[in-house]
């Protein structure tokens, strides 16, 4: 049905444009007395010290690798979960095949401690 | 020719009706969650403005657009602007595929009710565009969702923000996984991405009855992806002076609360399409026959479509009643065990089903046992999860720091 | 309607094209990442444009929706990367400037040439693996064994992330994997024990 692809994107256009109609309209009525202390970054009420610049921790990136790898595995499924029904318990096997490599490097993950927070 | 200016039009119409039909939603959202929020703590809630607090929402409106508008000196001003259109953004794409109604005016009410794939002959104006991989959609739109809040928390160049902002990006994506494998075993048991089918599928029985697990995970896990209560920390107000929108006011506070209530309605939105049957309902088709008969094709397909626009609005409110209810009844977790449950229960429960839902469905053809079958299983493994769930020692991750002590000498042995 | 389309490629191709140079061209490497999502985005949309509506959705999915995910994640671990500062040429940039010519010359050159440019008739309906449904059938038949790799592949990602991460961890902070801890707690037990 990729006649309704127009829709999509002229909807697509619709919702890029829609936010900005308030924050213009908010930016030609609001006041604007901008003063130093007004512009300054919160930090309690206390003069912003140092950089944001953390470090972040390294646990941040395992948990983003693991997602992608699970999602790309989803995103292999979705075809295939339309599609099992037709095919039977041949697709149930490899699929199962796919599952349990997936499963395994999860319980490494698990195992390993990566998926726990300190 | 005509015909062409005149699919464009109704195409305008559409658009320009559904973006103004979901800021209204939105605006009164927050009218419904604040009375609701406050009768369930015993107070009254917003009931000045206009009869019962109806004119409230147009109130903050207008004290927000003529909020002074702040722009810090220190954060990045293109980003820092960017941001909150961009959570607004994929909030309100979410809508494009889905049906909130059914109301065919090429033809009969029949349309709605017949095989999708037999039957082309269908116009459905209370649905934007009905796609081929329609679920998929969804799942793309809620996952670009998360660079308004992390890019918020960039742009402010603040701490809290910043650590607002950081701990969003791990949460979403962590609870993206559980949802999207959630929602694959009700695609595996609809066998079709395109909503307006999934819909068809569920009009003997709701997916909720044969994936009610699924239901339940995909409950959880997006109210995490809403980052609503009890999975607000990005936006712990004790901790992080309300996170990644800290250094935000005015209108451009106003976006981020807006792409957060609109995906609360999209979410919900979801689950009733996904879950609850759609837009469908007992007696709709018998109310377009009665109609019909009554006063011809178009009447009956007009009485269909408000009839069942109508079906899914109280599903809807009843969806977001479920939220409000949550956010009044449990406090926030924390953001450990947040992780925790995020990975180590929903996503291999999900797996779980999806796993389940294929073997039920090949070993068991037929749809009523399998269905039957599966809701067992899932009342099981909920009661499962729950008996272990319940033993687990508290926080384990913890320990591992006090493991790490140092040595106390030994008492000397007398 | 093919003028329409041919429009709408030029838009979507520009669009690509420029938030590809942008994201060399900026020294804040926020920002570059930021146009690379928008890049990532076009190339969805032109796979739209081709109609395949499936790796559209697929490169949203896994390209803006993951991947630029852990780039961010990726940059926010690194140090300050972010002040702008920095050469404007590095010492070698005649090497990168070798390498990107010759991989032109080896990859693009060609393509470029070697492909027929003459529009032949549509590919038949039935050739075409657009579809979801047609997809899942082709990874369960045609291309089982890719897909089952696929998923081996995967794994090694995820593992690997994991024990250089945590070579990593060992060095920054003392902070204990599962097996070292349990070892820990079995000693201490002992301990006690011997108590």
């Amino acid at each position: 049905m990729l006649i309704n692809y127009p829709f999509i994107a002229v909807f697509f256009i619709a919702s890029v444009i829609f936010p900005f109609i308030p924050l213009i309209m908010g930016y030609l009525v609001a006041p604007k007395r901008p003063t130093e202390g007004k512009k300054s970054t919160y930090e309690c009420g206390l003069e912003a010290i140092g950089d944001i610049w953390v470090q972040f921790r390294v646990q941040y990136y395992l948990y983003a690798i693991a997602f992608v790898v699970f999602d790309v595995e989803v995103v292999f499924l979705y075809p295939w979960a339309v599609s099992f029904g037709q095919i039977g318990v041949f697709a149930l096997i490899a699929m199962s095949i796919f599952l349990l490599i997936l499963v395994a490097s999860l319980i490494y993950d698990w195992r390993k401690g990566a998926l726990e927070w300190i | 020719m005509d015909d062409i200016v005149v699919q464009v039009l109704i195409m305008l119409v559409q658009v320009v009706v559904l973006v103004l039909a979901i800021s209204t939603g939105f605006a009164y959202l927050t009218l419904f969650e604040r009375r609701l929020l406050a009768r369930m703590q015993n107070r009254v809630g917003p009931n000045r403005a206009g009869p019962g607090g109806f004119l409230q929402p147009a109130a903050d409106a207008v004290k927000l657009f003529f909020k002074e508008d702040v722009i810090p000196t220190l954060v990045d001003r293109g980003v820092y602007l960017l941001a909150p259109a961009l959570a607004v953004i994929p909030a309100l794409l979410i809508w494009a595929v889905i049906p909130f109604g059914c109301l065919n005016i090429a033809g009969d009410y029949q349309a709605c009710f017949a095989d999708p794939a037999t039957n082309p002959n269908l116009h459905n104006i209370f649905q934007l565009a009905d796609i081929d991989i329609g679920v998929l959609y969804l799942l793309a739109i809620t996952s670009i969702g998360v660079y308004g809040i992390t890019l918020a928390g960039w742009a402010s160049n603040s701490k809290y923000a910043m650590l607002g902002g950081i701990r969003a990006s791990a949460q979403l994506i962590s609870y993206e996984l559980a949802l999207s494998s959630a929602v694959l075993a009700a695609v595996m048991m609809a066998g079709t991405l395109s909503t307006h089918e999934v819909i068809y599928q569920q009009m003997t029985m709701w997916f909720v009855i044969p994936q009610l697990l699924g239901f339940v995970l995909f409950l959880i896990s997006g109210t995490a992806e809403l980052v609503r209560a009890p999975f607000d920390l990005v936006e712990a107000e004790q901790e992080l002076t309300s996170g990644y929108n800290a250094e935000y006011g005015s209108m451009k506070f106003a976006l981020f609360f807006m792409s957060e209530y609109i995906k609360m309605i999209a979410i919900s939105a979801i689950a009733v399409t996904l879950y609850l049957g759609g837009w469908n309902a007992p007696g709709l088709e018998l109310l377009g026959s009665l109609m019909t008969g009554m006063a011809g094709p178009l009447v009956g397909s007009i009485a269909v479509g408000l009839a069942s626009f109508l079906v899914f609005l109280v599903k809807v409110v009843l969806i977001l009643f479920l939220f409000v209810w949550m956010r009044a009844s449990w406090p926030r977790v924390r953001y450990d065990k947040l992780m925790y449950m995020g990975w180590k229960w929903l996503l291999p429960l999900a797996l779980l089903n999806v796993a389940m839902t294929a073997v039920f469905v090949v070993v068991l053809p037929d749809a009523l046992i399998h269905s039957v079958a599966l809701f067992v299983a899932s009342l099981v493994v909920m009661a499962v999860a729950y008996v272990v769930s319940s033993r687990v020692k508290p926080a384990p991750s913890r320990s591992r720091i006090k493991m790490v002590q140092p040595e106390v000498p030994r008492r000397p042995s007398s | 309607m093919e003028l329409l389309i041919q429009i709408i490629f030029v838009l979507i191709s520009t669009l690509i094209l420029g938030a590809a140079v942008m994201v060399v061209r900026t020294r804040n490497v926020i920002h570059s990442a930021l146009w690379l999502i928008a890049s990532f985005f076009g190339i969805g949309a032109l796979y739209l444009l081709l109609e395949a509506e499936f790796l559209a959705i697929a490169q949203v999915l896994i390209y803006v929706g993951a991947i630029s995910v852990l780039i961010l994640f990726a940059i926010m671990l690194t140090h300050n990367v972010t002040s702008g500062e920095g050469h404007k040429f590095y010492q070698r940039w005649w090497l990168a400037l070798l390498v990107s010519l010759m991989l032109f010359a080896v990859i693009l050159v060609p393509t470029l040439v070697g492909q027929d440019w003459t529009i032949t008739a549509r590919p038949s309906e039935e050739s075409a693996i657009a579809g979801a449904v047609e997809m899942g059938t082709a990874f369960m038949r045609e291309y089982l064994l890719p897909f089952e790799i696929a998923a081996v592949l995967l794994l090694v990602a995820l593992t690997g992330a994991i024990v250089i991460a945590y070579e990593e961890r060992a060095q920054r902070r003392r902070i204990l994997t599962l097996a070292q801890e349990l070892a820990l707690r079995k000693q201490q037990q002992q301990n006690h024990a011997e108590e």
